[in-house]
């Protein structure tokens, strides 16, 4: 039995900062005008992230979440913003319109709406987990059996995603 | 050893969602827009996770994976068509992107 990381420390004093730090890197991605400033927020929240995955126990994810998602797909945004070259005058000024409040107001509503549905799920999350649990062995060799036709699926989307961008996004082929 | 029950993870996944899903309705800028749709694809990936610690069941880690892949094969794919209006109209600006709409 390999111990938890939730189970070496207190789970809490780790979870409370990493989930301020996540949804602090949220609403300033949310926030900020500029869209760098936003997609380094946004990094700042991928790894909150990453850091509560490892409390759940899901090592090969949360380094996943830093390497697909906090290296290379914010790397693909911040080239796109710098390849845009967007302006002073590009920049979104913030105003207050009908559009806004009802947008703000309905992710507001979900939130509760969802917060109402959690609710019941107040039990403590298991301190023991089998051995290897959420390591590259044990996804893997479910991946690889299980779900493996899902898996070469997914190898297709990929080289057709990778096929359509450069189809969409050379001017002249 | 103070553990933290399963509805606060789930509880921090629906506010990621929440707030991403807020980028999504307001703002106005593509890229941002986009990146809400990231933010609430992290926040499903987050709750299938929590689920699978609770359970302690793999198949959740399996489905985490599947969606990292499909959100860098929409990432690519969204970045590319953004690259290509922005090409042919000067601006991302979604309010002004509406051809579709009428």
């Amino acid at each position: 039995m390999t111990p938890l990381v939730a189970a070496m420390v207190s789970e809490a004093a780790l979870f409370y900062p990493l989930a301020l730090i996540t949804i602090g890197g949220a609403l300033m991605m949310i926030l900020s005008r500029n869209a760098i400033y936003a997609a380094m927020s946004l990094v700042l929240s991928f790894f909150g992230l990453a850091g509560l995955y490892i409390l759940l126990a899901a090592e090969l994810i949360a380094a996943l979440q830093i390497i697909v998602y906090a290296g290379a797909i914010m790397v693909l945004f911040l080239f796109v913003v710098m390849l845009l070259n967007l302006g002073e005058s590009d920049l979104e000024v913030p105003r207050l319109t009908t559009g806004t409040v009802i947008g703000g107001a309905t992710a507001l509503l979900f939130w509760c709406f969802t917060y109402v549905a959690f609710e019941g799920f107040t039990e403590g999350l298991p301190t023991e987990l089998p051995e290897g649990f959420g390591g590259v062995a044990s996804v893997g060799k479910l991946l690889y059996t299980q779900f493996l036709l899902p898996f070469e699926a997914t190898s297709v989307l990929l080289l057709a995603a990778m096929v359509g961008a450069v189809v969409v996004a050379k001017a002249k082929i | 050893m103070a553990t933290v029950p399963l509805a606060h993870y789930l509880a921090l996944a629906s506010g990621l969602f929440a707030v991403g899903l807020a980028a999504v309705l307001v703002r106005r800028s593509a890229l941002i827009v986009f990146m809400g749709v990231e933010l609430m694809l992290n926040a499903a990936n987050l709750t299938f996770l929590a689920f699978s610690r609770a359970n302690g069941a793999l198949e959740g880690h399996v489905v985490a994976f599947f969606v990292i892949a499909v959100a860098a094969a929409e990432a690519a794919v969204g970045l590319a068509i953004m690259l290509a209006v922005f090409r042919s109209r000067q601006t991302i600006n979604v309010d002004e992107v509406d051809a579709l709409k009428y």
